[in-house]
């Protein structure tokens, strides 16, 4: 694997050996061994958009494996801010690095760093397109989590038209035999064509709905996701969809005992608080998930 | 007879280049796509029978052979048309354009957010059964939202 950019990329032997080396990592991160094959190696972490747990979890990731990082979070405070084009950007980032990390507003924007830099690169966020990432460590988290992917009821609940995480793992579930139910407000719903093609490709069953209790009675897994505000043009569009979805207590009496609730977080309205402490909410548990799974792909990226 | 009153209606050209078997309604945007200066005369042809496709449009420019970047232009608007280079009145070379997997640095992306809209970088999109996928932003359009 050269560059990660998209999930779109990778075949599911890819996905699956990511996956087995996330475990390997996870057990040797519980034993408190010590890791040092990164050591001498710099990460370059480029976040052109906030971020906290992706960055954050690369960084830990990273100074696990022995490694060094560098790498600004706000972009004003770098030649960017004097109008350098991304390709100067990352062909001078390049040279004082040996892997770059890099979200940014624009979609392709990874890809284009990918193009122009002579070091992988791995796409931590482009606009609304994906976050091959997150999704990885989400696969991960559900399989630690219930124990299989194959045939759960997995239920996307949320802005599934913005949230680029929705995209990478629409097409990460499919490919490892999951059945989808999409939950979506009218208007936040994922595009066709990519429901086609994840169709066609995987020969999968998918169900999609705007009512958010037909889909949640079936759902072993229900991953929610926040309106996206800022890929909004018209602000005013956003206000109006603020309250259009919400997981409640009385909601999850429709639900299966054993539905597990995943977030990738920051959460806005969209997961009420007093579900936290029931033995459905494991969107904090998920997180844990990042730093093993983030090695595990710097592991296989810089073999 | 149709057929003879259509040869009617347009002369024969001395050197140029004839597109023919456009689907029918795509004779003007190929034309469009030609940028045709004043050094070319240039004829579309509408709705002509075709015993292939049961109408077709033809495009005829004198005096300009087309080059590759006008040919993989055109082989997204028009798939199976053939291009026939006359030279003399005689038809010199005739070939059939044939849609590329990849077209670069020719099409605009109509995604607003996708970085080659903002980047000096040639675009590049993937052509699929479903359309053209950008191979950046990765959306995929369908031709008459990309030309």
């Amino acid at each position: 694997m050269d560059d990660l950019i998209s999930i779109r990329d990778l075949k599911r032997e890819d996905v699956e050996l990511i996956l087995n080396t996330a475990d390997e990592m996870e057990i040797a991160l519980r034993s408190g061994k010590i890791n040092t094959e990164m050591r001498g190696r710099v990460l370059a972490n480029l976040f052109f958009e906030p971020s906290t747990r992706t960055r954050f979890s690369f960084e830990t990731a990273m100074l696990k494996l022995g490694g060094s990082v560098i790498g600004f979070d706000d972009p004003k405070i770098t030649s960017i801010e004097k109008g350098e084009t991304l390709s100067d950007t990352i062909k001078t980032v390049e040279k004082y690095c040996d892997l770059i990390v890099i979200r940014h507003p624009k979609e392709g924007a990874p890809r284009l760093a990918a193009s122009v830099s002579s070091k992988p690169v791995i796409n931590a966020g482009d606009g609304s397109n994906q976050h091959p990432t997150q999704a990885l460590l989400d696969l991960y988290a559900i399989k630690k989590l219930k124990g299989k992917i194959k045939n759960l009821n997995i239920a996307l609940l949320g802005d599934l038209r913005h949230a680029r995480v929705m995209k990478s793992l629409i097409y990460c579930l499919a490919m490892f035999d999951a059945n989808l139910i999409l939950i979506s407000p009218m208007g936040l719903e994922i595009e066709k064509e990519m429901v086609q093609e994840v169709k066609e490709k995987f020969n999968n069953e998918i169900f999609q709905t705007n009512d958010i209790y037909a889909g949640l009675r079936m759902a072993d897994v229900l991953y929610v996701c926040r309106l996206q505000k800022e890929r909004f043009s018209d602000p005013y569009e956003a206000k109006k969809l603020e309250n259009a979805y919400k997981v409640t207590p009385d909601l999850l009496k429709q639900a299966k005992d054993d539905l597990i609730i995943l977030h990738s977080l920051p959460r806005l309205g969209e997961l009420d608080r007093r579900i936290d402490d029931t033995k459905h909410a494991k969107y904090f548990d998920q997180i844990q998930f990042g730093v093993p799974v983030r090695m595990a792909i710097i592991h296989q990226m810089m073999r | 007879m149709r057929m003879e009153e259509d040869k009617l209606l347009v002369r024969k050209i001395k050197n140029g280049s004839v597109i023919d078997h456009i689907k029918a309604g795509n004779g003007l945007k190929v034309l469009d796509i030609l940028k045709i200066t004043p050094d070319n005369t240039a004829v579309v042809m509408l709705n002509v029978q075709s015993k292939r496709f049961g109408k077709k449009d033809i495009v005829k420019i004198e005096n300009k052979e087309l080059n590759n970047f006008e040919i993989n232009k055109i082989a997204i608007l028009a798939p199976n048309a053939t291009l026939n280079i006359i030279k003399d009145w005689k038809v010199v070379d005739k070939k059939k354009i044939m849609m590329p997997k990849i077209v670069e640095g020719i099409l605009k992306c109509p995604n607003s957010n996708c970085i080659t809209n903002y980047e000096p970088v040639k675009t590049r999109f993937c052509v699929e059964e479903r359309g053209l996928r950008c191979w950046y932003c990765e959306r995929i359009f369908r031709v008459n939202e990309v030309i």
